[in-house]
């Protein structure tokens, strides 16, 4: 196996008293797109912000490593994190039109992650959109964030994110905002160059149709934990944590009888701060045994690459 | 965007014949001033020649039309106190009320500005409360207070500067920090709230997710996002600094148009009272002429949607 190039290890995140990340980890090898999962809130967000070492002043990482290769990037100063970021690790965001300052022309703004003026480094600018599918590069290279739509803005956003070549790309949400076709482009878009450029990925997403389409694995999160991990193929075929085998169920399918009603999880995600001393998704599990609420269940290995975290998995592919 | 600054310049011309009109019968309002003009003890008759020969025994409409027909003709009139050229007492003015407001407008920009960008990027540190102090104190002090308390400090205590008059540049010092003193305040809680605003947003994540510095992501991506609302208040800000201009010449005896404007309103020098308030509703609309270029200078999207 191809050592990882990114691996996160035990990562707490906590606001103050409240922990909102409780020891997750995760890696991901090089060309592969590992996608985290889970509801708003569950704190994928704050888990990207840390990688990248971009926490808002508030939350403070409490426990646990982030390696970039080799590399532990939890204890670098701020300066050299500062070198590493755009170059080695880089990110894009949900909103690409909000991501790209609205005065600055794009190609500048592409050209600030190879730290060059974009005069001396034109030519690279002009391939890097080539490569992200943007027609008319040598114009819209002097163009503005609002003279491009909203797709076109993140395929600039994704070539500002990988030209300097960086080993890993974490992608929040860079579909939520789009239409539903661009979606599907933006995605091929980056599971090719994820693929070309051996880039590892890692795709935050709430959306399991997203991790359907372009996710070699997947992590879900549930209330600041992994609840499961492993290979796409497997937990879609056979989800064994009570919770992914709900998540899947609740996406609409074509074969679905029309009109019938969308399939829910009842109940709520506990806030962060009011979560007992169980299993975190046992006040919702309709396998809950009495130890759930009481024992914290560990992630063990499952076999197949894949992890779990229940004390009454599903074993076989029968729904909950 | 010619004919978008064509459309303003006619609302312009609109503005200011507008407060013309106000000022012209606002001032009538205020009284005959003939009888400041006549002797002690003149009679009744001669009281009645004197207003026959200025004109003010003429219907208000009438003295209307014919002082736009001289407006027309680019003429302002006769000072009815001084018995000399408007336009030749008001220019000789002109000079000393824009040093005097350029003095202020140096102060209050080059404070108020790095002020309020420093108490946005230090936010909640030491720097912050400190500036917040400065700024709270030139947002508070009367200026016919603090100009008073400058004079004598600086001038009678310490004796460092002119305690008043325009006889050099250091005569300059006190008059513009009393006057820019406000305006420093309100650029630096413009910019202070406008550089906050824009390091919130998600551009400036990204910025710094591509490996600029804190710094480095203000100084290239926040500072011009910021500035379009500061552009804005700068123009409507030398409006102000003309109106408190009318103060501080007063207290520094300085011999701008604010001066002049108190003693012809005294005097009830109706014709040069007109054309200082001409004058500054023409700087005043000219200044939102030039604002709105600026945002086009600033801000592509302008650029192109006119």
């Amino acid at each position: 196996m191809t050592p990882a190039a990114l691996t996160v290890a035990a990562l707490s995140l906590d606001l103050g008293p409240t922990r909102l990340v409780d020891g997750i980890g995760f890696s991901v090898a090089p060309g592969e797109v590992m996608a985290l999962v889970g509801e708003s809130g569950c704190g994928k967000s704050v888990t990207a912000q840390a990688i990248m070492r971009l926490l808002p002043d508030a939350i403070r990482q409490t426990g646990g490593q982030v390696r970039l290769g080799e590399e532990d990037l939890t204890a670098l100063p701020e300066r050299a994190m500062q070198a590493i970021r755009g170059r080695r690790l880089s990110m894009i965001f949900q909103e690409p039109q909000a991501a790209l300052d609205p005065l600055d022309t794009i190609g500048a703004q592409i050209a600030e992650a190879l730290r060059q003026p974009l005069s001396r480094v034109r030519a690279e600018v002009r391939r890097m959109l080539e490569d992200v599918g943007i027609s008319d590069p040598e114009r819209r290279i002097d163009q503005h964030p609002f003279e491009l739509s909203g797709g076109m803005c993140q395929r600039v956003m994704i070539a500002t994110a990988l030209i300097a070549r960086p080993a890993v790309l974490i992608a929040d949400e860079p579909t939520t905002a789009l239409d539903v076709t661009i979606q599907a482009q933006i995605l091929d878009l980056l599971r090719r160059l994820a693929i070309e450029r051996r880039t590892a990925v890692v795709l935050i997403t709430h959306d399991m149709g997203v991790v359907a389409d372009i996710a070699d694995r997947v992590c879900v999160m549930y209330a600041g934990r992994i609840a499961e991990a492993g290979p796409v193929a497997e937990i879609f075929a056979a989800p064994m944590h009570p919770y992914t085998a709900l998540l899947l169920a609740s996406i609409p399918r074509l074969s679905d009888v029309p009109k019938s009603p969308l399939a829910v999880i009842a109940g709520q995600v506990p806030a962060p701060g009011e979560y007992g001393p169980g299993c975190r998704f046992a006040n919702r599990c309709p396998r809950a045994e009495p130890r759930c609420a009481t024992t914290t269940p560990p992630l063990l290995a499952a076999g197949q690459g894949r992890e779990i975290a229940c004390f009454a998995p599903l074993a076989d592919r029968r729904a909950p | 965007m010619t004919g978008h600054l064509a459309g303003r310049f006619g609302q312009a011309l609109v503005a200011c014949f507008g407060v013309l009109t106000i000022v012209f019968f606002v001032m009538r309002l205020s009284g005959d001033p003939t009888l400041l003009l006549v002797p002690e003890g003149a009679s009744a008759e001669q009281i009645a020649a004197l207003r026959h020969e200025l004109g003010f025994d003429r219907p208000m409409l009438v003295q209307y039309v014919a002082y736009l027909g001289d407006l027309a003709r680019f003429d302002l009139g006769e000072s009815l106190v001084q018995r000399a050229p408007v336009a030749g007492i008001v220019a000789e003015r002109i000079p000393y009320t824009v040093a005097l407001a350029l003095g202020a407008l140096l102060v209050a920009l080059g404070i108020g500005i790095p002020s309020g960008i420093a108490m946005a990027v230090w936010r909640g540190t030491v720097v912050e409360r400190a500036l917040a102090a400065i700024v709270l104190a030139g947002q508070s002090l009367p200026t016919f207070w603090s100009g008073i308390l400058m004079i004598l400090f600086f001038g009678v205590y310490l004796g460092w500067l002119p305690t008043s008059g325009a006889d050099s540049l250091a005569s300059l010092v006190m008059p513009a920090v009393a006057l820019g003193a406000l305006t420093m305040s309100t650029f630096a809680r413009m910019t202070r709230i406008s550089v906050l605003d824009e390091l919130s947003r998600d551009y400036v994540a990204a910025a710094r997710a591509r490996g600029l510095s804190r710094m480095a992501a203000v100084g290239r991506h926040v500072l011009r996002n910021a500035a379009i609302p500061v552009v804005t208040i700068a123009a409507l800000e030398v409006g102000n600094l003309l109106a408190g201009a009318v103060i501080v010449e007063t207290v520094f005896a300085w011999p701008g148009i604010g001066q002049l404007a108190i003693q012809s309103i005294a005097a009830r020098d109706f014709l040069v009272v007109q054309a200082v308030v001409l004058f500054v509703s023409i700087v005043y609309i000219a200044m939102n002429l030039l604002a709105d270029l600026a945002y086009a200078a600033i801000d592509p999207r302008i650029r192109l949607e006119r």
